[in-house]
């Protein structure tokens, strides 16, 4: 990753900050007044029930639709990201849920898809290189970058998702449940590049259901839920605390689960004795 | 870095390229490696040039039994004419195809430019240079409109252009006024390019030689670069044993039509074209987000791919080629007429290039497919002629070599979606 860190904010100060942000898709309001902010080489990981608005909220970051109302301002600059390139253009890479891969091009095409180096004559060989050297950071197990992305399993295609998103020297990364499909050292691999990023001085949004991967990542934990924020946590507060901000409520399934099975062992131990 | 690749359970230092680093692929290399890629290929549905080869093999077979002056070197020759005029055609179907779509007015936009032609230039006594002009714009123009449609109202672009073959046959007719025939002045320079002129022995041979010259040219520089940051690199053999084919068989054909009239410069024209749209195709940016936009449209906007730009281009192209085909076929006929464009032009365009390997699902083709595809049409066409059949089984004939395309067009995608090749 020898890469110039030149335009990158020092560490600490604000990319990203989003007042008020609301999205309706006609009478449904999927998001109403979010707040968010994301610091240089700080990473928040968004977490919420299912429909709680994350995925929408990335995908008005990512310049896919646009909000409502409300204001984002990018480097300290208000900003309108009207379309994918726009935000492309800032610096704001983006992994989405469906990864968002051309199943009839092979992986370098995808990598380098809308960026191609030197338009009027493709250099492929050069892409070719930096497609490996990118995978290999990744410690991606891709068999051929010269197969078109239907031949890869689902794995090996979010890796190329990861990878394509690493490219054009983003300033912030936001990765929609980059982990859902990947084997357990890939899994690794996914946090400790996370982590990489925000050593350069990177921000970086995750969304994920697995609270054990949030927690090792995470600076900060914004929970959402129906579509506003519900509280900002930090990686150390317990579970039982983060399942009652997502779920919104002390007394949910979850808790009543654990209530049961705690019941169903108590009642177990004391059969045996 | 070679050191760092091989692992610990390969202990010899054998340096591996870069793309050769893991062990459950198997690469292909040398011939018989060519070979066995060749059939794996084809028995997961990429089936590339085999159903031209197959079609073309079987189409010689049949009429030159059925009439020995099928592949009489002159009757080539005027196969060769009449393929220009269609190919072209065809070429700009193979870029909305990519795409996924499908213009169905590229007869009748050849018919109106054919119109433009004899109108502009014959009647109105404007220069010809200008008379073209017009028609290539005209063919712009047209294309604009249906990506406008396209692209603002999301309106299929099946119907736009159903709409627009009715409203450009209207326009054709309205423009060629009661007469509905004019004769192009046979000495023009048009006519003889369309009917006449072929290229000299001496530079139909060299031509034939260019295509390996760069083959080989490029093939041994991509070569070195490759080898030069520890890429694999195709076996010099393989690219050896192709150019050395590639230009055999130019050879001979040049060869055997050089025994007749020659080399067409209409065919030339039409074999530039395809070359320059195979390069714009496959080694530009363009034509990278070409197939991205065919392939998933939602996942090349994400790339920040201007996707309606893409559409835009794409009918601009079709239209425009569709415009330059007719006025080539104007040239062919030495007349603009009410018919011209007409019958079966389109389809034969279509078939082309579903026939030569672009698939009408998108994301997939070649500008080398209308080409190649072209020459099955016409053989057929020509072959049919040459038996005295009436048009009616010549269109029966060549509907059903239509249906035959698109069905082995949809077994092989089936077949390339269960083999995971998309």
């Amino acid at each position: 990753m020898q890469r110039n860190d030149i335009g990158l904010p020092a560490p600490g100060t604000t990319i990203l900050k989003l007042s008020n942000v609301s999205k309706n898709f006609g009478a449904v309001s999927a998001l109403t007044d979010i707040e968010l902010e994301v610091k240089a080489g700080e990473v928040v990981a968004l977490v919420g029930d299912n429909g709680a608005g994350k995925s929408t909220l990335i995908k008005v970051l990512a310049g896919v639709h646009q909000p409502s109302s409300g204001r984002i301002q990018f480097c300290g600059k208000e900003v309108s990201l009207d379309s994918p390139s726009r935000a492309l253009e800032l610096g704001i890479a983006t992994v989405f849920q469906d990864l968002a891969l051309c199943e009839n091009l092979d992986v370098v095409a995808n990598l380098f898809l809308g960026h191609e180096l030197s338009p009027w004559s493709l250099d492929e060989v050069a892409m070719e290189v930096r497609a490996w050297t990118l995978l290999r950071e990744l410690a991606a197990r891709i068999p051929s970058v010269r197969e078109p992305i239907a031949s890869l399993s689902g794995g090996q295609r979010q890796t190329v998702a990861i990878a394509r998103s690493l490219l054009l020297d983003p300033k912030i990364i936001m990765l929609d449940e980059p982990t859902a499909a990947l084997g357990v050292a890939q899994t690794a691999e996914v946090l400790n590049l996370i982590e990489r990023v925000r050593e350069r001085g990177l921000g970086v949004i995750i969304i994920s259901h697995n609270m054990e991967d949030v927690r090792a990542v995470a600076d900060r934990i914004v929970v959402l839920r129906l579509g506003r924020n519900n509280g900002v946590f930090t990686p150390d507060t317990s579970n039982q605390e983060l399942v009652a901000a997502i779920t919104g409520a002390t007394e949910n399934a979850v808790s009543r689960r654990v209530g049961r099975k705690a019941g169903e062992q108590a009642a177990n131990s004391g059969n045996h004795a | 870095m070679n050191t760092q690749l091989s692992s610990k359970s390969r202990p010899e230092p054998v340096p591996v390229a870069l793309d050769r680093s893991d062990e459950r692929v198997s690469h292909a290399d040398g011939l018989a490696g060519l070979l066995t890629a060749f059939i794996g290929r084809v028995r997961s549905g990429d089936l590339g040039m085999l159903p031209v080869a197959v079609g073309l093999i079987v189409i010689s077979t049949v009429f030159s039994i059925l009439n020995p002056i099928f592949l009489a070197p002159n009757n080539l020759v005027n196969l060769l004419f009449d393929c220009a005029t269609v190919g072209i055609i065809s070429l700009g179907i193979v870029c909305v195809l990519i795409l996924g779509e499908i213009d169905l007015s590229v007869g009748s936009m050849s018919g109106l430019a054919s119109a433009i032609i004899g109108v502009v230039w014959v009647n109105s006594g404007i220069p010809l240079p200008l008379a073209i002009g017009a028609a290539l714009v005209t063919g712009a123009a047209v294309g604009a409109l249906y990506a406008m449609l396209y692209n603002r109202l999301g309106m299929p672009s099946f119907v736009a252009t159903l709409a627009g073959l009715l409203a450009l046959l209207g326009l054709q007719l309205y423009i060629l006024g009661p007469t509905g025939s004019i004769n192009l002045p046979y000495a023009s320079p048009l006519v003889r390019f369309g009917q006449i002129l072929v290229m000299p022995r001496w530079l139909s041979h060299l031509l034939a030689l260019l295509p390996g010259a760069v083959l080989i040219g490029t093939g041994l520089a991509i070569r070195a670069r490759r080898q030069r940051v520890n890429l694999s690199s195709q076996p010099l053999s393989s690219l050896l044993v192709k150019v050395a084919v590639l230009t055999l068989i130019l050879q001979a054909a040049v060869y055997y039509l050089n025994l007749g009239r020659g080399v067409p410069w209409m065919f030339g024209l039409f074999v530039l074209l395809v070359i320059v749209l195979n390069y714009a195709l496959t080694r530009t940016k363009w034509g990278r987000s070409m197939f991205a936009v065919g392939g998933n449209r939602e996942a090349a906007r994400r790339s920040g791919i201007n996707v309606r730009r893409i559409y835009m281009s794409a009918f601009v192209l079709c239209s425009t080629l569709a415009a330059l085909g007719g006025t080539l076929s104007a040239a062919r006929l030495a007349s603009s007429s009410q018919q011209a464009g007409t019958g079966d032009v389109n389809l034969n365009a279509i078939a082309a290039a579903v026939i030569g390997g672009t698939s009408l699902f998108g994301g997939r083709g070649s500008a080398y497919s209308a080409l190649l595809g072209i020459i099955v049409i016409q053989a057929i066409s020509n072959g049919l002629t040459l038996l005295n059949l009436s048009s009616s089984l010549r269109y029966m004939i060549t509907g059903a070599v239509l249906a035959i395309a698109v069905i082995v067009d949809s077994l092989a995608r089936r077949s390339r979606v269960s083999h995971g090749r998309a």
